[in-house]
């Protein structure tokens, strides 16, 4: 019974295994970069770089159809393009970065579906926006394997500015000059990270597996370290449960993925053990004292 | 001086219409009713269609102009068996006097799962297209004695190509190994097909044909088509041809391409005429289902 339930849909399927990798492999790079988003402050610039990632995407689909590689590489440039584009603008101007950025994804989001609908029917427009995280071929696992061990080596490289970054920015300038180029591999980071959750998931929904974790984490540890594991851990919980989910329920994959996250993110507000709202309201005596 | 020549393109405007004038004009509910009536009527008909090339009939929403078309119209042609289910409302709301000639009148009707009980997609069998082209033929001589002569010649015509198409289909099936004539598909247009050619179309069970799959959904066409060992699938509502490659995969069927089944494609598509369709639909199946 628990055999059939939880573990026969994998053994009998190779689309649920490809699809249980996948967001595995998604899990384990996007949930660290998550963390230091949260962390950085910038929860919200994942949203915006996901939407921003879409009219590349969809250029590459108008090029060439579903074909990996020009989606890809249309979304990275893009997601680069916005970026910088946003940055730019924030200096050049008297707009502030997050006002910019809110424009620029409002207008990649809005060229994004335009473009998929000029070209494709609605279900290629639920594709770009929900992904198909049941289609993974070999090409695309490798690639979000890729991109996901990329991730890992490069924040294990840049792991220390990036922390120091995010607790004291002036003491971090004031000894090193690591911190802008870091600063600019870790939004490269970010921008790889959805690219290969907008192949799984899409793009309303590749941010959900990189930010909901690190913010169920942060209801869980205080330090660093901590806060990356269980982001890790519960992103490949969503995606194991999403997809059984799924399976049994006939629901979406990849809404089913991210809505378990958003109960697991429901939970941790409830009876988180660090600043969850059980805690706050009945703090334990040893902190009194 | 531009005046002018807007003046005059604009009386070349007015006056292309009264070109047609001389011919009957007639209105068919959709793009394959609307071959049949091209294909019987000749240069006489000046046949415009409701649901064009490429629309769904089942779900059209009329517009303000199909009702004025509709007034002008001289004959009007339906299918009936309930596929027009918005037709009557709209031919009262446009107040056309035209006669209704019903193009499945004779034709033995299948019973459909759907509400409604008669199956509407009766031109998925040749022989019932003949039927089609003769009700045509006999509408238009009624509305237009004068061209009696050329509509039964015409006809005649047509339903020689047509009965050469139906011994094509035959012959074209016929080198199908029998226990392979099965297929899953989402389409629920083929009853009449099936019935007249021996192909099996297969619904997959429970499986939503509107939305996107899920999990369930994949997971049920595999079982199913393992389990049934049938050798083809034509799937209409996945799009993703990674997905439709690992269904293929994974049960060991082959993938059909494109069915069609309620409506003409335009010229560039592969199904412009009725004959061009059949002929289009038999290829995928045969291609799928040789082994």
């Amino acid at each position: 019974m628990i055999y059939d339930t939880l573990i026969s849909p994998f053994v009998e399927f190779a689309f649920m295994r490809r699809a249980l990798a996948g967001t595995l492999a998604l899990a384990l790079g996007a949930g660290p970069v998550g963390v230091f988003l949260m962390l950085r402050r910038m929860s919200l610039v994942g949203d915006a770089m996901a939407h921003a990632i879409l009219p590349g995407a969809a250029i590459g689909f108008l090029l060439s159809g579903l074909s990996l590689f020009a989606m890809t590489a249309g979304g990275l440039i893009a997601g680069f393009v916005i970026a910088l584009g946003a940055g730019v603008v924030a200096r050049a101007t008297e707009l502030k970065e997050d006002a910019s950025l809110a424009a620029f994804f409002l207008i990649s989001l809005a060229v994004g579906v335009t473009i998929v609908s000029l070209k494709g029917t609605n279900i290629d427009l639920l594709h770009f926006l929900f992904g198909s995280v049941l289609a993974l071929d070999d090409q695309t696992l490798l690639l979000i394997a890729g991109i996901t061990t990329i991730s890992l080596i490069v924040l294990a490289l840049i792991y220390r500015p990036l922390v120091l970054e995010c607790v004291d920015p002036g003491f971090l300038r004031s000894v090193s000059r690591a911190g802008g180029p870091a600063h600019i591999a870790f939004l490269a980071l970010v921008v790889m990270n959805l690219v290969g959750g907008f192949h799984a998931l899409g793009t309303l929904l590749a941010v959900g597996i990189m930010m909901l974790p690190a913010v169920i984490a942060r209801f869980w540890a205080r330090d660093v370290t901590a806060m990356i594991l269980i982001a890790v851990a519960s992103g490949a919980i969503s995606g194991y449960a999403g997809l059984l989910l799924s399976f049994h329920a006939g629901a979406p994959s990849g809404p089913a993925i991210i809505l378990v996250a958003g109960v697991l993110y429901a939970f941790s507000v409830l009876f988180g053990g660090v600043g969850g709202v059980l805690r706050q309201m009945f703090p334990g005596r040893h902190l009194e004292a | 001086m531009f005046g002018r020549i807007a003046l005059v393109v604009l009386f070349a405007a007015l006056a292309t219409p009264s070109f047609a004038q001389d011919k009957l004009k007639v209105v068919a509910t959709f793009s394959i009713l609307a071959d049949f009536v091209k294909n019987v009527g000749g240069d006489r008909v000046d046949a415009r269609t409701l649901v064009g090339p490429n629309g769904d009939a089942h779900v059209y929403q009329p517009s303000p102009s199909d009702a004025k078309t509709l007034a002008d119209a001289k004959v009007v042609f339906v299918n009936g068996l309930g596929f027009e289910g918005w037709m009557e409302r709209l031919i009262k709301a446009s107040g056309s006097k035209a006669p209704v000639v019903t193009a499945t009148k004779g034709v033995k009707p299948r019973k459909s799962d759907d509400v409604g009980g008669a199956d509407p997609h009766a031109w998925q069998s040749v022989a019932n297209a003949k039927i089609y082209v003769a009700n045509i033929r006999d509408g238009l001589s009624a509305a237009d004695p004068a061209g009696k002569a050329s509509y039964e010649a015409s006809a005649a015509a047509y339903l020689a190509q047509l009965d050469a198409l139906d011994a094509e289909v035959k012959a074209a099936i016929e080198k199908i190994p029998a226990d392979r004539r099965r297929i899953i598909t989402t389409h629920d247009a083929f009853g009449y097909f099936a019935a007249a050619y021996g192909v099996s179309f297969i619904a997959p069970q429970g499986v939503s044909t509107e939305s996107e799959v899920s999990a369930k959904d994949v997971a049920k066409i595999i079982t199913q088509i393992r389990k049934q060992r049938i050798p083809a699938v034509f799937l209409e509502n996945v799009t993703d041809d990674r997905l439709l490659k690992r269904i293929g995969a994974e049960s060991g069927a082959r993938i059909g391409g494109t069915l069609y089944s309620d409506a003409l494609t335009d010229g560039q598509g592969a199904a412009p005429t009725y004959l061009d369709m059949m002929r289009h639909n038999v290829r995928q199946l045969a291609q799928a289902l040789m082994s």
